[in-house]
């Protein structure tokens, strides 16, 4: 079908490139104008409303936005379409594959000229003709300098173009529980906690401290998984069919192997209902790996289910943040331009607007509790903020100015998604008793042959 | 003497079922409760008691002008209810063909509805999707509804209901009274098949009603998505406002219309004894 | 006899008005279903599939896919698969048919029947997602049903369901059942009722007890529809996908026993890979018609059985006339 397809559309421009011929003998060169004059619809592909609030409410040139949110109008009269199609089943990255791969046959106001990516897959697309170079969208790579790092080394090619930018950064860090800290620690101060989990081994003489005292050191087995993840020394997938397992995977393994047989942990998984009431008052558990976007999303939500504000009622105010054994971040959304748009100067405008302009970050952090990729703003806010309530007053800023800026994502490939959630998946079951490593490592390769048929070899560390 | 021992077979039947009932409404029971908590109250824990918000739930869902939830019942509706209709009527139609014709294609043709029953669809998903695009069905309600005709299980059942409720003699007596072919189907056939067809007609429905895959991969725009796809639109929803208490209550509003249909028709399966038995 | 024959003579005549009936059915299956069946029976024979967004294929390559289907687990999804599927039907199929003949029963009396008939069904209603979240939340680690569990003193410290082979599977089953336990009771007592209320009447008459009537007249009478069931339900069963994929994550875990041939397919699709998606998708065909035809031809009456039974069904009515 497919073939007979093709033949036809083959057969349809050979027509197409005829006419087209004929049409430029007859001396008519209107083919130029068309390619430098802007579209008038802006399509915009994601999977939920997280950035077209930011855009609606931010964007200078917003105009007027529809109420049921399909579009947005600017002032110049261009109409932003908003095409969004949720996560599930795989389903935006499915939805979205299709469309660029027929992104050449589509009409110009139909075509996608812009999408957002999360991080454990944008490499998918920048890694592909999909994405536009940041450089060849006018100013933007200038103005992104005041940006971390990292946020730009996740969306870059294997030549190192960077092809996508982000208004947000999410450095991790570890929440914990003031009163268990003053319990077993003796005090409750960052900097004491801090020095009680500065690396690994004191992490895990904390942990048996916790466990003579009654108290689960962590929730479950995949809260350490990225402090290591991300600390690899090379991505998963360089050739293209090899998959390398770091050594950091490696120990995470041995050390939730460890904790789960010591008792130091509840055993569960992320998101679940156990693990989040594990963040709850009558917790017994000591601390959680953690990001920025947490702290709003999940933790204070889990720590204070009826939203009473109330440190009698609930875990509110007996919560601090440290750095812990190491640097790391997880997560974060990213704008991209799709090949083949006809809005260049918008994007730029949109992109440099909402990423880099240090008043709209400012409001974007204070108003919506994004911890923003601008060293300056995040600088101000670390000079300034007055501290967080929830956190006991302490302000996150200050602490994580620094550990952001050295943050490094070099790692990025396009089979983190896939590799993590496998290797989660399959070591819980070792972690369980269920199966023993080989198992679990057998149990792994299966997995992720199954997704990604081109890996030929999985190479585990010695 | 008979007496006795359907006295004991009373009291298990009553014990069976209530435990079975139990079991039933108990979800919908949680259902209910989750609706009235908050979406920290969710994360949190389970609870047997309801919570407050079950006024601020409902108008986080009514309210949100992004998500369609009028349209996105509206469009289930008609989906739903055309696929029954049309699954019922047409399977009836066809299995009538193969049960009460004698024709030379009748067996190949009998077999080879039988074989597609048991080829697993998941896969040609893509190629369905091509086809619409190609038909310009995309982003229609169309295909969501047109396909039902060949609805092979559907078939089936009205086949095997004929083998034991639909005598041939009826038909030829018909014949006799001098019905034509459509006329027999329509005006005796039908109302003897009500019980099946009413049967199938639920099962179809709600089978349509909780179809989230093709209909995700189908429809693009708002206006015209489906109740499923805006609960997984809700479930993937910016971290910031996810609301599990939402969720819920959207999918007990979307529990509400199929309760309705279910009960409407389920009173037409009881009603359907008469007719179907006495007929013979 | 004479009767007989002049009615075949008019069903050959009647011929066209066969074809004339099934062709809606056959003409929306050509265009909607055939197609898509083909090129996944084309594609079983190719590597196609997508690296990232870069298209893979389709090249031929004979039958490797099927060489590397059977040198993968597939034996133990395929047993997975039965295994759920037997755990669910079991009870179900026992608890329907008791339902089914309690509820056309004259003779039982139950008040609100009616309700119990309505109510079900309702379990079906509920979408198959929305009822993994709840089951998840109830059997969770310190979730109401452990807590429960163990303030009876049943248990001293949480069982973990999902974590565990049996109760992994034993959840999947119990889902299944509470799912489709109405749906096969509504369909067997649609059979029931399409019974002739005369032969229940004769048999009361003739002092049957209720498990003779059962037995003796309800079962052979509803056989063509407890075929339906069985057959409908192993193919369901077969394709068991949206139950074990929600309620385990789409992991199929633990240690891979919750992995159904559906959920082992979708896998597959992931990386959209065609080639051997498509080779699972024939076998899982190959496997579901055998089946299949096993009991559809060892348990449907034949058509000489079909014939003295409508023999029988006129002895029958003759004797309730007379």
């Amino acid at each position: 079908m497919n073939k007979k397809f093709k033949a036809f559309l083959s057969i349809v421009l050979a027509g197409v490139m005829i006419f087209g011929v004929t049409a430029c003998g007859g001396g008519n060169g209107g083919g130029e104008e068309a390619t430098t004059e802007e579209g008038k619809v802006l399509n915009i592909w994601c999977w939920n409303d997280e950035f077209q609030t930011r855009f609606n409410d931010y964007y200078p040139e917003v105009a007027e936005a529809a109420e049921d949110g399909s579009t947005t109008t600017l002032k110049d009269g261009t109409v932003v379409n908003w095409v969004i199609e949720p996560n599930e089943n795989n389903n935006y990255q499915n939805k979205l594959d299709e469309a660029l791969l027929n992104q050449e046959n589509a009409e110009a106001d139909s075509k996608i000229d812009m999408f957002l990516v999360e991080a454990d897959y944008a490499r998918k697309y920048t890694n592909s003709d999909a994405t536009m170079k940041v450089a060849d969208l006018n100013g933007v790579l200038d103005a992104t300098a005041d940006q971390y790092d990292y946020t730009k080394e996740v969306v870059s090619d294997a030549d190192g173009n960077v092809k996508g930018v982000s208004w947000q950064a999410c450095p991790g860090l570890i929440a914990y529980r003031r009163s268990i800290a003053k319990a077993v620690l003796g005090s409750d101060d960052p900097e004491t906690v801090q020095a009680a989990l500065a690396d690994w081994d004191k992490f895990a003489e904390t942990a048996q401290k916790m466990s003579d005292a009654g108290y689960k050191m962590l929730s479950g087995y995949d809260d350490t998984f990225r402090p290591f993840y991300n600390n690899d020394a090379a991505p998963f997938v360089e050739d293209g069919k090899t998959l390398n397992i770091d050594k950091n995977i490696m120990d995470w393994v041995a050390m939730t192997k460890d904790y789960t047989d010591k008792g130091f942990n509840n055993k569960t998984s992320l998101w679940q209902p156990d693990w989040a009431a594990d963040q709850g008052k009558d917790a017994k558990v000591f601390c959680i790996p953690a990001c920025t976007w947490e702290i709003d999303f999940t933790l204070t939500g889990n720590a204070d289910p009826d939203g009473t504000k109330d440190p009698e009622k609930s875990a509110w105010g007996d919560y601090a943040v440290c750095v812990g054994p190491v640097s790391w971040c997880w997560g974060g959304t990213w704008i991209t331009a799709a090949t083949g748009t006809d809005n260049a100067a918008l994007i730029s405008d949109i992109m440099i607007k909402m990423t880099t302009d240090a008043d709209i970050l400012n409001k974007i952090a204070t108003e919506k509790g994004d911890f923003v990729n601008s060293k300056s703003v995040i600088a101000d806010l670390a000079a300034n903020y007055e501290g967080n309530d929830f956190l006991g007053g302490q302000n996150h800023y200050a602490l994580l100015s620094d550990s952001a800026a050295g943050l490094s994502l070099k790692i990025a490939s396009a089979y983190d998604q896939g590799v993590i959630e496998k290797m989660q998946n399959s070591m819980k079951d070792y972690f369980d008793g269920n199966v023993d490593l080989e198992g679990a490592k057998a149990n792994f390769e299966t997995a992720i042959k199954e997704i990604y048929p081109e890996i030929e070899t999985v190479n585990w560390p010695e | 003497m008979d007496k006795k021992p359907s006295n004991i077979r009373t009291i298990i039947a009553y014990i069976v079922l209530i435990l079975l009932t139990f079991l039933c409404l108990f979800f919908f029971y949680i259902l209910i409760i989750n609706c009235t908590r908050s979406h920290q109250q969710i994360q949190s824990g389970f609870s047997f008691l309801p919570g407050k918000s079950f006024a601020q739930n409902f108008n986080n869902v009514i309210h949100d002008a992004k998500l369609p939830v009028l349209s996105g019942i509206k469009n289930s509706l008609i989906v739903s209810s055309c696929s029954a209709i049309l699954a019922t009527y047409f399977s009836a139609l066809t299995a009538y063909g193969l049960y009460a014709y004698n024709f030379k294609l009748k067996k190949p043709a009998f077999i080879f509805i039988m074989l597609i029953l048991v080829m697993p669809t998941q896969v040609s998903a893509m190629g369905f999707i091509n086809i619409i695009t190609k038909m310009g069905m995309i982003n229609t309600l169309y295909p969501l509804i047109l396909p039902s005709i060949a609805a092979p299980a559907v078939f089936y059942f009205m086949y095997s209901y004929m083998q034991s409720s639909l005598p041939l003699e009826l038909i030829e007596a018909a014949r006799i009274d001098g019905c034509n072919e459509f006329k027999t189907f329509n005006r005796i056939v039908i109302p003897i098949m009500k019980p099946a067809l009413a049967v199938q007609a639920i099962f179809a429905f709600v089978q349509s009603w909780n179809n989230f895959f093709i209909p995700a991969l189908v429809l693009q725009e708002n206006s015209k998505r489906t109740l499923p796809i805006l609960i997984a639109m809700l479930r993937s929803a910016d971290f910031l406002k996810f609301d599990m208490g939402k969720v819920y209550m959207l999918i007990t509003v979307a529990i509400v219309p199929i309760i309705i249909v279910y009960i409407a028709l389920s009173r037409y399966i009881v009603a359907g004894v008469a007719l179907g038995g006495v007929k013979e | 006899m004479n009767k007989r024959k002049k009615a075949a003579e008019k069903e050959i005549s009647y011929a066209k008005w066969g074809y004339i009936f099934i062709a809606p059915f056959f003409i929306a299956f050509l265009v909607f279903q055939l197609i898509p069946l083909v090129q996944t029976v084309y594609y079983s024979f190719f590597e196609y599939y997508r690296s990232g967004l870069t298209v893979i294929g389709p090249n031929p390559v004979g039958f490797d896919n099927y060489k590397a289907l059977f040198e993968s687990d597939f034996l133990k999804y395929t047993g997975n698969t039965i295994i759920l599927w037997i755990a669910g039907f079991i009870p179900q199929i026992i608890i329907s048919l008791l339902l089914a003949a309690w509820f056309t029963d004259v003779r039982l009396r139950i008040k609100g029947k009616q309700f119990f008939k309505v109510v079900i069904y309702m379990p079906n209603l509920i979408m198959a997602s929305a009822f993994a979240m709840l089951f998840f939340a109830l059997f969770s680690d310190n979730g109401p049903v452990n807590a429960a569990l163990i303030s009876a003193g049943i248990l001293k410290t949480p069982f973990r369901f999902l974590s565990s082979v049996s109760g992994t599977r034993g959840l999947v089953a119990l889902m299944n059942f509470l799912m489709w336990f109405g749906n096969t009771t509504i369909l067997l007592m649609a059979a029931v009722m399409g019974i002739n209320p005369a032969l229940f009447e004769a048999a009361e008459l003739d002092g049957c007890s209720p498990r003779q009537t059962f037995f003796r007249i309800t079962l052979p009478m509803i056989r063509p529809i407890l075929v339906y069931v069985l057959i409908t339900s192993m193919i369901g069963g077969l394709q068991m996908f949206d139950v074990p994929q929600i309620l385990t994550n789409g992991k199929g875990s633990p240690d891979r026993t919750a992995t159904t041939l559906i959920m082992f397919l979708n896998n597959h699709l992931y990386s959209k890979n065609y080639g051997m998606a498509g080779a699972i998708s024939v076998i899982l065909f190959i496997i579901c018609a055998i089946l299949c035809l096993l009991v559809y031809f060892n348990l449907n009456p034949t058509e000489s059985d079909r014939k003295t039974g409508k023999k029988g069904r006129a002895a029958r009515k003759e004797a309730v006339n007379g």
